[in-house]
């Protein structure tokens, strides 16, 4: 049809390179073709050609995956498993085995703890806040507004806006003479110090919502978008409210939506340390030291047991909770597949 | 009810779609005190809809109420008086007329609070581009305690933090200093691009290979493994640096520019991307190509990759933006300030120069915000995209 006409005029304009590279695929292809003409009929002709038509796909995926696989193999996995390995031996010119000696050490290691604690605190308060917020400008912006598509925009720009770009306005608001505090002195509240105590968190958790809300709310539009309009008809008729038919229809298709949002906040609010680090560098006030810091420090000093096992106690944590992310997820909207 | 309707509005053709229906039972379009509504009001974008001045748009939940009133007015008996009808229309109108008012306020609402967030939003980016049109006196005047302090010099200009939306006079001195008169800024400007640029294309180049490995054929093992690639995209930096770095200092490449590189152009997150993307392209396409003698990689160049490039455009503005702002990376890798990328070294202007500071900071964002000012719509894409992880 068209296609037979298009491909070979733009296959001749193709470079020699990928000519070569091409010609072995038609090749194999061109196998393929003789295997289909000579066993037609036959049961067992017909067998072996499915077979010759297998090995041909396995042999073309295989060929494709071939740089992507090798690749991550050499830089994320193979190494992995050295990770794992080191984090199990007393030090990497003896090689004895010491079992989760390390595991232990790291725990016990005061930075660590206050690092993850941080982190962790961090998580649990920013990531609901990142996904109530984004769900209510979602709810928002999917109804009848003016200016609907601006308001997209502007939700969206802090996310194209790099941290280091905005890092001085924040110090400049939340500095200890700084408008947030000339702010809240007109309320009666005295002054905040606010990257040195134990308020450090809260302009970095501002920071973190001012960027990722957007992408949040996007992801959260679609989401709404997608729901049956019949079934919040039908609810309409029924004279539901608006309450119930946002809690009982719409949260209910939304769950995939809100896990997915859930761990892209969480997986953000690890990379949080980038904000940190700009706005109070490698040393900032305790509730600010992050999971990164420690392990910047720890990769300074180059201690690749310690390492090792932190990255691997983290990779468990992050495996654990996501896995529990899927299955609250399953659970709460299987009904709805 | 449609019965009743047609019964009801003798002369008004209602042969359009449930939407008309819905329009008619709020009462004769002779009551509405604005515009009445056009197709185009339902305008998914918002950009029709902004134009209309008044929400002409009966509220949705209108046949929750509409219902009760109709049957007693169109019911079995068709022979109804007419007073009586029009005593019925008139109220079922005034209720319309209370909903449309309810509506109003809802929106106002609505609109302040995307105003409200909207101004929060915006608020740093035009603090950075104003203050960057400041003189360096004028920096120095309302900023100069917070950055004076931190170099242990402490230098009293102004005792508050003054906090400015518009220059005294509006001057370029900033930018003029940053190009012209310090180098080191544009370089590691250029840092940035270098590491960014190649990292973008690669892992495009090579995840688009992987994608269509996984998309076009699938297999059980295939489908492991691309399984473990979610995993490792879901992984913190914190996590993945580590296997990076010692294969780095394997390879003899950390200080190097290849070590910030290679891990990138592997980097899993495009090809979980892109396989999604190809995995909706439908397969009689590639069947139809392949009836007409196309080879795997002419099917591969010729079908797949024209069919991706909205999904293309829609990474390499993501992968963009997250390389843009890489921190972590060059900070373990690159033991060398001076190959730092931009977005290290802007953290570290505070300390000394910060009367350009902000001209810096806003020729940083440039970039990204192009990006995002031509290619808002591919973006959004991407993201909607990236959701949907079930799948």
């Amino acid at each position: 049809m068209d296609l037979k006409r298009k491909i070979p005029e733009k296959f001749k304009d193709a470079g020699a390179s990928l000519h070569s590279a091409g010609q072995k695929l038609n090749r194999a292809l061109r196998k393929n073709a003789n295997g289909q003409d000579t066993g037609s009929g036959q049961a067992a002709a017909k067998e072996s050609r499915m077979s010759v038509r297998q090995r041909r796909e396995i042999r073309v995926s295989w060929t494709f995956l071939a740089p992507s696989i090798i690749g991550v193999a050499m830089f994320f996995v193979l190494p992995f498993f050295v990770v794992i390995y080191y984090s199990m031996i007393d030090n990497p010119v003896r090689h004895r085995p010491v079992g989760l000696a390390n595991y232990v050490r790291v725990f016990n290691n005061s930075a660590f703890r206050l690092a993850a604690l941080n982190t962790l605190k961090f998580s649990l308060v920013a990531v609901p806040l990142a996904v109530s917020l984004s769900l209510l400008l979602a709810v928002v912006m999917e109804q009848k507004l003016p200016w609907k598509s601006r308001f997209r925009s502007f939700f969206l720009s802090p996310m194209m806006v790099p941290t280091a770009s905005v890092i001085m306005i924040w110090q400049i608001l939340f500095h200890y003479n700084g408008l947030a505090n000339v702010l809240l002195a007109k309320f009666g509240v005295g002054k905040i110090d606010w990257l040195k105590s134990s308020y450090a968190q809260v302009p970095i958790i501002l920071l973190f919502l001012w960027k990722n809300l957007g992408y949040n709310m996007i992801l959260f539009m679609s989401g709404l978008a997608n729901i049956p309009r019949d079934q919040i008809e039908v609810a309409r008729l029924e004279s539901a409210t608006e309450f119930q038919i946002f809690w009982l229809i719409k949260i209910r298709y939304l769950s995939s939506t809100i896990l997915f949002v859930t761990i892209m906040s969480l997986i953000n609010s690890f990379k949080v340390f980038r904000e940190t680090y700009l706005m109070s560098g490698d040393y900032p006030y305790d509730a600010l030291y992050m999971l990164q810091h420690f392990m910047n420090n720890t990769f300074r000093s180059l201690d690749y047991q310690k390492l090792s096992s932190a990255a691997v106690m983290m990779a468990l944590f992050m495996i654990v909770v996501i896995g529990a992310l899927f299955l609250a997820e399953d659970r709460f909207g299987r009904d709805l597949e | 009810m449609n019965l009743g309707n047609r019964k009801n509005g003798p002369g008004k053709n209602i042969v359009g779609s449930i939407r008309d229906r819905v329009k008619f039972e709020q009462g004769p379009p002779v009551l509405y005190p604005f515009k009445k509504p056009s197709e185009n009001d339902q305008d998914k974008d918002g950009s029709a809809a902004g134009e209309a001045e008044a929400p002409a748009e009966i509220p949705a939940e209108a046949p929750a109420a509409a219902p009760v009133k109709e049957p007693e007015a169109a019911g079995p008996d068709a022979l109804k008086s007419l007073s009586d009808l029009s005593a019925a229309r008139i109220a079922s109108a005034r209720k319309a007329l209370t909903k449309e008012r309810r509506e109003m306020i809802r929106m106002v609402l609505r609109t302040v609070i995307a105003g409200f967030f909207a101004i929060l939003f915006l608020m740093p980016i035009v603090l950075t581009i104003t203050n960057s049109l400041m003189t360096v006196s004028e920096i120095n005047a309302n900023y100069g305690v917070i950055f004076a302090k931190k170099n242990g010099v402490r230098v009293f200009i102004s005792q508050t933090v003054n906090l400015k939306f518009i220059p005294d006079i509006i001057s370029f001195s900033q930018y003029f200093k940053v190009l012209v008169m310090s180098p080191e800024y544009l370089m590691k400007f250029w840092n940035s691009v270098f590491y960014t640029v190649p990292i973008v294309l690669f892992q495009l180049a090579i995840a688009s290979l992987a994608s269509y490995g996984f998309a076009r054929y699938r297999g059980r093992v295939r489908e492991v493994i691309f399984f473990a690639y979610i995993i490792l995209m879901l992984m913190p930096y914190q996590v993945t640096l580590v296997p990076n770095f010692l294969v780095s200092s394997w390879l003899r490449i950390i200080d190097t520019r290849w070590a910030i590189w290679l891990p990138g152009f592997f980097s899993p997150f495009a090809v979980y991307m892109l396989t999604k993307y190809m995995r909706r392209i439908p397969k009689s396409i590639y069947e139809a190509a392949e009836i007409d003698g196309a080879g795997e990689w002419q099917i591969f160049t010729k079908i797949c990759l024209p069919n991706c490039k909205g999904g293309l455009a829609s990474i390499a503005i993501l992968l963009f933006i997250d390389y843009w702002n890489m921190v972590e990376q060059p900070l373990i890798l690159l033991s060398d300030e001076q190959m730092h990328p931009l977005s290290v070294f802007l953290s570290k202007i505070n300390t000394g120069e910060i009367s350009l500071a902000f001209a810096v900071a806003v020729i940083y964002m440039v970039l990204p915000m192009m990006v995002f000012l031509y290619g808002e719509e591919s973006l959004v894409e991407g993201i909607v995209y990236q959701g949907g992880i079930k799948e």
